[in-house]
Formats: structure tokens, C-alpha cells, sequence
């Protein structure tokens, strides 16, 4: 069934053929954000696509370089929005690295409770913003509904509801209490149920296999030509997960698997995440169940942050991919090089090949299955 | 009571005009409100009772707003569109018959009539996309017409596998043979037709695709094409391509409604006729916009696919297969 | 041929099930809040923007303008100014701006004061015509303000 997708070669060796390019963005609802695509168009066949990206460009890598560790603190979580515990994850990982600091294990369980809530939430609104692009407005509001109960049970405990900070180096900036444990107990059982629904309404629709199914296949190989992590290379076939293969925190602890498939195709990235939402669920429910009581901060966190001089790097699994933060510390107050690897750039940097002989409808299909966040992008 | 001929002219104007402009803004009006409620939202409340005058208040925004033609834009085509768009529609329900007596003109051949004028829709948003000499719009434009013209032909068929065993195209004759209880309406017909259930979910398709409503919605595609052929439309403009849809939608669910759902005709005999003919109407412009909220957008080729492979055969089949039973009974 | 009708068969089947899913969250509840009718209550610990806070026994304002929050303000949004009042030992707060403008409420400054004299407010519906009355919001005044109510 799938049309003939006239491809680079097979351009060159026709007579020239009329093209034209179709400018997608900044301003394009299926861009989510300021991204740019170039599309060289042969009717509607996609014969080159070109990101044009850097408008929500903020200098975060700089500001690290200008400002003390503390000081740091409320960018992680504004680099890639959607997954604000993860990158504060990273960065607080990174400086107890440097440091040397043991934390407490209740706040490394909660730091996972919580880390794993915002997984679920990121990828509810990479499902609704995904269905919206299909063509499918209704799931969105049942999605962002959904999660709308995890920014509720967050923001009770951290009083924001996107841009957390509520890690901090050696602990967490305070505790969570018996509402936050009931509340997410019940959000487990609660979101079980409405996975079957979203399986109902939207996995098993004809229409959306139809439009997922062998379409934006992207191979390991090319993922490893561009990079790419997360969701994007287990929908490859590959089980790279660093939460299994660079065990952090108390991961190790828990059970959960790492779906792959290995299609390739946007329906095995749209699978790999929904799956990703009930492993995040098993591994909530474990934390809780586990949840030990004591401190939530370590005692030995200095006044002044003042790491060894030295080359660190810490990395975790947030809801896009991998992000990795290198911190190079000359000994002073200030870091001297905070290098932040997103996931979302890596994961853009292979569309343009991807989307190659693609049809319009499907080059934007397989560009938000690469579930991209423009602000992470740019950094 | 029948109307002598220049008032009944200027009833079916006044009436044709005000049921389409009503229709359209109260339209709207139902599927923010249906949509809302698939959506566990309330919807408009915020303007009269329930957000009953909301469509007022888009409208008289509507018109406020200034009807921008961009330099490069072909200026004569992309003022005519919109108007091209609107009189087909009009044009539709001067032969449907809304009651037993309630009719524009009782036409021998209504049916072709509202096909024929039913085509000149795609033609409007043709030119309404082609002038614009928008990237988008022209993809959209290019995808109609397409589009329009693979599902004209199955509707065609199943139309004509109808008239097989009705015999008429008279749209009030069509209603009158329906006559006398719903297992007299066409659509369950089986004893005259087997095919006839089959038939009318293809007519149903077939009416979602002519109508550019989702999950065919390629005119539109607002997350691929922006706004399709509408992309360049300001003010009232955009105003009368939006009236247009909901005005073939209500033309779409009346040619069904007498074709395969008995027309006026009462299932359990309360009520007028055409209160009941409004029933069985907007209980299709209901599901017409429950399909809407419920599934995900086609891919293009996939569509011309379903028409091309699926229903131009499927209705050839059941054209043949009705000649023969009427050949052998 | 048979696995094509079955398939188009199961197709058919989700396609049904889709539209009984949405007609069965048709008929419950809407979830939304209808603001600004209804109004959620903020959960105790909400981030809006900082206020400073009056010792409860003596009804001064705790703040000694150590300017630790001034210094850790990754935004430099906060000026504290204090002094010495005669005959006493610690200084007070004589003027405390914040240019909301810029605060990202990211609360290290209500963290790192040492006599808890920031809290954080339970204001969020702030809107102004004036660049100014965020751009350097005097929260001595406000305070002041909050007093009188």
C-alpha cells in the first residue's frame, strides 16, 4: 500500500522536476514551539527537510559558566520544561558527584517518586500534542486531564507546578507528606484504568495504525549515526536505558522493564512511550511500598560550593532521552564549563534524513513521534 | 397549502437563507458544545444562557473584521470564492423536502439537482485555494478536488443502486414509498435490497468525505496545512467558507435522511412530519460530529485508497448484484 | 483474502469501540473548574512571589538585611536596604525591592535567609497595565498594606 517514495538517487537520475519549498514554522502548529523545517517539496513529497533551529536560544550553557552552583539551580528545569525533575536530577548528581555527598535514601526514593510522575506527565502531553498533530483533538484533553492530577500532587509538595527546583544538592528542599503518598497511590490505580482507555480509544484505532504503522521507520543504525536516545532508539530495537545501564540513584532497587521494539516505525516509538508509562507506574508503586523514613537532606552539605577541581559528568534517562551533564570545576565558586547534552537535539538532528521520501502528512507524523521539545532543543 | 409562484420564490429565499445562516452559527454554536462535552468541558457559557449567543458575538466579529486580499493573491477569484462556495448549498435545499408540504419545488429531478450543485462545492474551494497562491492552500486545494472526485463516484453508485428499486428521483416520491412504519424506510429494507445497510454506510463515508469532515478533513488539516485553502481568509470571508460547511453537512444529512431514514415519516406517529424530519437530520449532524471528535485524521493517500480500492468496487458490486435481483424477481 | 476481511472486520470493531469510549465521557461530568467562577485553593506551599514577614511577638518585620538573599538571587532582582535604629544591636529592613519583573520564584531566597523573614505570597492573578508596578515592588509598603486589611 505504501506509495513510491521517489528518493534522492531517483531525483538525480529523472529530469529535473519542479520543486518548491515549504517553509513549516516557526509559527506552524505542528512544530510545537520555534522550530523551523525547510521542507524541498516535489508535490507532496518531502524531498529534503532542513531544521532551522535556535529561536528559543538562552544561553543556559554560558549562564552556567557565570553564575555559583546554587545559583544554577532554577535553569535545569527550564531547559526541557516537560521533564524539569530529571535535568534537576542531573544537575544536583552531578555537583554531590564533585562534592562527594551521600544522600539519604528517602529523598533518593523520593527524588525517583517524583522523577517518574514527571516522566508520566511528559509523555501525556507528548501523547496528547501527538494525537493533536494526527488529526485527533479529544485525546489531548483527556491526556493533559490526567495530568493534570500529577502537577496537583507535585505542586502540593514542590508549590510549582512545571519548573520545580526542588532538588537540591545532598537532599530535597523538604519533605513529602501522607497526602502527596496517598494521592499518588491512588493516581496509580487511577492512571491503570485509563491506559486501558487511551488503548481503547486510541492504540487500537484502525485509522491510527493506518498512520503509524511502517511509516518514519528509523533504523538503530541511524540512530546511532545521529545520537539519537530515549524513546526514539528503544523504538529502534535498542533496550538503551540508563537507568539499566548506568544505574543511578536507587533504580537499581526496582523492577521495571525497558520496552523496545523493533519496528522502528512511529508506531513502535508511540508504543515504547505508552509502555513507559505503566513501567513508571510499577516502579511508583515499588517506591512507595519501600518509601524508608529518616532525613531528606544530608548533614554534610557545605555553605559554599566549592567542588575539586576536576571533570565530572553525570547522566540520566529523562522522559526524551539521555541528558548528560559535564561539569568541569576549576575549584572556585563558579563552574568552569557545564556542558548539557539534550535529547531532543540529537533526536532532531536525524529527522532530516528520516523524513527523506516521506509525504507531508507522514514527515510531520514521524517528527512528533520524535516527541521534541524546541526550548531543549536550543538550550 | 401551496404558496402561487413569485411568493413561494421569495418564502424559499427568506427560508432557505435564514435556516442556513441559523444552521451554520447554531451549528457552531452544538459542536463546541458537543465537542465540549466529549471532552468532559462545559463549552461556551460565558455569552447569554449557556453560551447561547456566542455565535452572535463570533459573528458580528466576523463581520468587523476586515477582509484582507494579500498583493499577490488573484484579486477577482479569491472575492468569488467565498460566494461560489455558499449558493450551491442554497441552491441543494430547494428540492428537499423538509415536510409532507414543506418543499421549495417539488422537481422530478431533485436528486441530480443537489448532485449536481453538491459538485460545485469542491469547485469554489478550488478557487478559493488556488488564488490565494499560498504553498499551504494549494496543497489543500489540489487535495480536494481530488478527494471530491474520488467520492463523488461511490455516492453516485449507491445512489443509482437506489434508484434501481425506487424508480424515481423525485425526492418527495422517494419519501412517500417509505411510507408507513420504519421497517418501511429504506435503510432496513432488506427484503427489497439485502445490500441496503451496506449501502447507506457507504453513502454515510462517502458524505463525510464530500463534506471535508474529519477524519477527511484534508481542506482543513490545521495541523498539517494550517488552514488549507482557507489559510489567507479574513473576516467574513473565512466566515462564509465555515457557513458552507455546516451548510453541506446539513444538506449531506438531509439527502440521507430521505434517501435511507423515511424523510418525514414519523416512527411511532406524534408529532409533525418535519419535526421529525429535524430529528432523524440532527441526529446525523450529531454523529457527524462525533466521528469528528473521536478519530484521528486519514492519510491522504489512504483516503483516495478507501474510495478507489474499497467502496467504487464494493458500490459497482452492489449495483450489479441489485440489477440482478430485480433482473430474476 | 481472509486475513484482509479479518482485518477490515477488526478495524470496524475499533472503530466502535473508539466512538463508545467518547459517547461513554459524554455523558459524565465535565472536569474542568470553571474559572474564574470557581476557584481551586492553592496548596500550602504555592511559590508566588515573596513577602517579607513580622515576628509575631513584637509585630516587626523579621528582616535584618543581611542581604543573603540579595547575594543569592540568581536573577539580582532583590535591593535590601537597612539600618541601625538607636539602641539597638541588629539592623532593619528600610527598603526591600523585588523587580518581579525578572524573578524566576525559584524561592533559594526564602531558603537561605537565616531569621525566616520570607514567605511566599498566594498571589497569582498579577496584571498590570504599568511596567513599573512589577518592575520594582516595594514589599516594605506591601507589608504595610497587608496590615491595614
Amino acid at each position: 500500500m505504501s506509495p513510491g517514495h521517489p528518493t534522492d538517487s531517483s531525483v538525480s537520475a529523472a529530469a529535473p522536476r519542479e520543486t518548491f519549498v515549504l517553509n513549516v514554522g516557526p509559527q506552524h502548529p505542528a512544530t510545537h514551539g520555534v522550530l523551523r523545517l525547510k521542507l524541498t517539496m516535489d508535490g507532496e513529497y518531502v524531498l529534503h527537510a532542513e531544521p532551522v533551529i535556535g529561536y528559543a536560544h538562552r544561553m543556559h550553557e554560558k549562564m552556567g559558566e557565570n553564575r555559583t552552583y546554587v545559583q544554577f539551580l532554577p535553569n535545569p528545569s527550564r531547559i526541557d520544561y516537560l521533564s524539569a525533575m530529571h535535568y534537576m536530577h542531573a544537575y544536583v548528581c552531578v555537583v554531590e558527584r564533585a562534592l562527594g555527598i551521600e544522600v539519604p535514601p528517602r529523598a533518593e526514593y523520593i527524588r525517583v517518586i517524583t522523577s517518574e510522575l514527571n516522566r508520566i506527565a511528559s509523555h501525556l502531553v507528548w501523547f496528547g500534542a501527538f494525537l493533536l498533530d494526527l488529526g485527533a483533538f479529544t485525546p489531548l484533553l483527556y491526556a493533559f486531564d490526567d495530568r493534570e492530577k500529577i502537577l496537583d500532587l507535585l505542586e502540593a509538595v514542590t508549590g510549582s507546578r512545571l519548573t520545580y527546583c526542588y532538588y537540591r544538592f545532598g537532599g530535597l528542599c523538604n519533605d513529602v507528606d501522607e497526602q502527596f503518598i496517598e494521592g499518588t497511590r491512588a493516581f496509580v490505580k487511577h492512571m491503570r484504568g485509563r491506559l486501558g482507555m487511551y488503548h481503547k480509544l486510541v492504540t487500537e484505532n484502525l485509522i491510527l495504525r493506518k498512520r503509524l504503522e511502517g511509516i518514519g521507520v528509523i533504523s538503530a543504525e541511524l540512530c546511532r549515526k545521529y545520537g539519537a536516545t530515549g524513546p526514539v532508539l528503544r523504538g529502534s530495537g535498542v533496550p538503551c536505558d540508563v537507568r539499566k545501564l548506568e544505574p543511578y540513584s536507587v533504580y537499581p532497587e526496582f523492577e521495571f522493564d525497558v520496552p523496545h521494539f523493533a519496528e522502528g516505525d512511529c508506531m513502535a516509538r508511540y508504543k515504547v512511550r505508552m509502555e513507559e508509562i505503566a513501567q513508571s507506574l510499577r516502579i511508583i508503586e515499588q517506591a512507595i511500598a519501600k518509601l524508608p523514613p529518616g532525613p531528606v537532606m544530608a548533614e554534610k552539605v557545605p555553605r559554599v560550593i566549592k567542588p575539586p577541581p576536576g571533570d565530572y559528568y553525570f547522566a540520566v534517562e529523562a522522559a526524551r532521552g539521555r541528558f548528560a551533564i559535564r561539569l568541569v570545576s576549576d575549584g572556585t565558586e563558579v563552574p568552569y564549563r557545564l556542558k548539557l547534552r539534550t535529547p531532543s537535539f540529537s533526536n532532531l538532528a536525524l529527522f532530516g534524513e528520516a523524513a527523506r521520501g516521506l509525504l507531508m502528512q507522514d514527515a510531520l507524523a514521524l517528527l512528533g513521534s520524535l516527541d521534541l521539545v524546541i526550548p531543549d532543543v536550543d538550550r | 397549502m401551496i404558496l402561487p409562484e413569485p411568493y413561494r420564490l421569495i418564502a424559499y429565499l427568506v427560508g432557505a437563507l435564514a435556516f442556513v445562516g441559523l444552521n451554520a452559527a447554531y451549528l457552531v454554536w452544538l459542536e463546541r458544545k458537543v465537542a465540549a462535552r466529549f471532552q468532559r468541558r462545559p463549552g461556551p457559557t460565558e455569552v447569554g444562557p449557556a453560551g447561547l449567543l456566542q455565535p452572535i458575538a463570533d459573528g458580528l466579529k466576523l463581520l468587523g473584521k476586515q477582509f484582507v486580499v494579500w498583493p499577490h493573491a488573484d484579486r477577482v477569484l479569491f472575492r468569488l470564492a467565498p460566494a461560489f462556495v455558499l449558493a450551491p448549498a442554497l441552491m441543494c435545499l430547494a428540492v428537499i423536502p423538509f415536510g409532507h408540504a414543506l418543499c421549495a419545488r417539488d422537481f422530478n429531478l431533485g436528486l441530480l439537482l443537489v448532485f449536481a450543485f453538491g459538485s460545485v462545492n469542491v469547485l469554489a474551494i478550488l478557487l478559493g485555494g488556488w488564488a490565494s497562491r499560498n504553498k499551504y492552500s494549494v496543497i489543500a486545494a489540489a487535495r480536494v478536488v481530488s478527494q471530491n472526485v474520488a467520492y463523488e463516484i461511490p455516492m453516485l453508485l449507491v445512489v443509482t443502486t437506489l434508484l434501481l428499486t425506487a424508480g424515481t428521483m423525485n425526492l418527495r416520491e422517494l419519501v412517500q414509498q417509505q411510507a408507513g412504519g420504519v421497517w418501511n424506510w429504506n435503510l432496513v429494507k432488506v427484503w427489497v435490497n439485502p445490500l441496503m445497510p451496506v449501502l447507506f454506510l457507504i453513502f454515510y463515508v462517502c458524505m463525510l468525505a464530500e463534506t471535508n469532515r474529519a477524519p477527511f478533513d484534508m481542506a482543513e488539516a490545521e495541523s498539517e496545512l494550517v488552514a488549507g485553502a482557507f489559510t489567507e481568509y479574513a473576516g467574513m470571508g473565512f466566515g462564509l467558507f465555515f457557513m458552507a460547511e455546516y451548510a453541506n453537512i446539513v444538506v449531506g444529512a438531509s439527502v440521507a435522511t430521505v434517501l435511507f431514514l423515511g424523510g418525514w415519516h414519523s416512527p411511532v406517529g406524534v408529532m409533525p412530519g418535519t419535526f421529525w424530519f429535524l430529528v432523524k437530520l440532527y441526529a446525523l449532524v450529531f454523529s457527524v460530529m462525533w466521528v469528528r471528535w473521536t478519530f484521528p485524521r486519514t492519510q491522504f493517500y489512504r483516503l483516495l485508497n478507501l474510495s478507489w480500492k474499497l467502496l467504487i468496487p464494493a458500490g459497482l458490486g452492489a449495483l450489479l448484484f441489485t440489477a440482478l435481483i430485480l433482473k430474476l424477481r | 483474502m481472509v486475513a484482509a476481511i479479518k482485518e477490515f472486520c477488526l478495524g470496524l470493531h475499533s472503530l466502535a469501540t473508539g466512538l463508545a469510549v467518547t459517547l461513554e465521557q459524554f455523558f459524565r461530568r465535565p472536569v474542568t473548574v470553571h474559572y474564574p467562577w470557581e476557584v481551586l485553593e492553592l496548596p500550602a506551599r504555592y511559590r508566588g512571589h515573596i513577602v517579607l514577614v513580622r515576628d509575631e511577638q513584637t509585630g516587626r518585620l523579621r528582616c535584618i538585611a543581611c542581604k543573603m538573599c540579595e547575594r543569592i538571587c540568581p536573577s539580582d532582582c532583590i535591593v535590601v536596604e537597612g539600618a541601625k535604629l538607636p539602641g539597638e544591636s541588629r539592623k532593619s529592613v528600610t527598603e526591600f525591592k523585588l523587580d518581579f519583573t525578572k524573578c524566576s520564584l525559584c524561592g533559594l531566597c526564602v531558603e537561605v535567609c537565616p531569621v525566616d523573614a520570607l514567605a511566599f505570597s498566594k498571589r497569582y492573578n498579577l496584571a498590570s497595565t504599568r511596567k513599573a508596578d512589577y518592575e520594582s515592588m516595594d514589599l516594605c509598603e506591601l507589608a504595610k498594606a497587608g496590615d491595614a486589611k
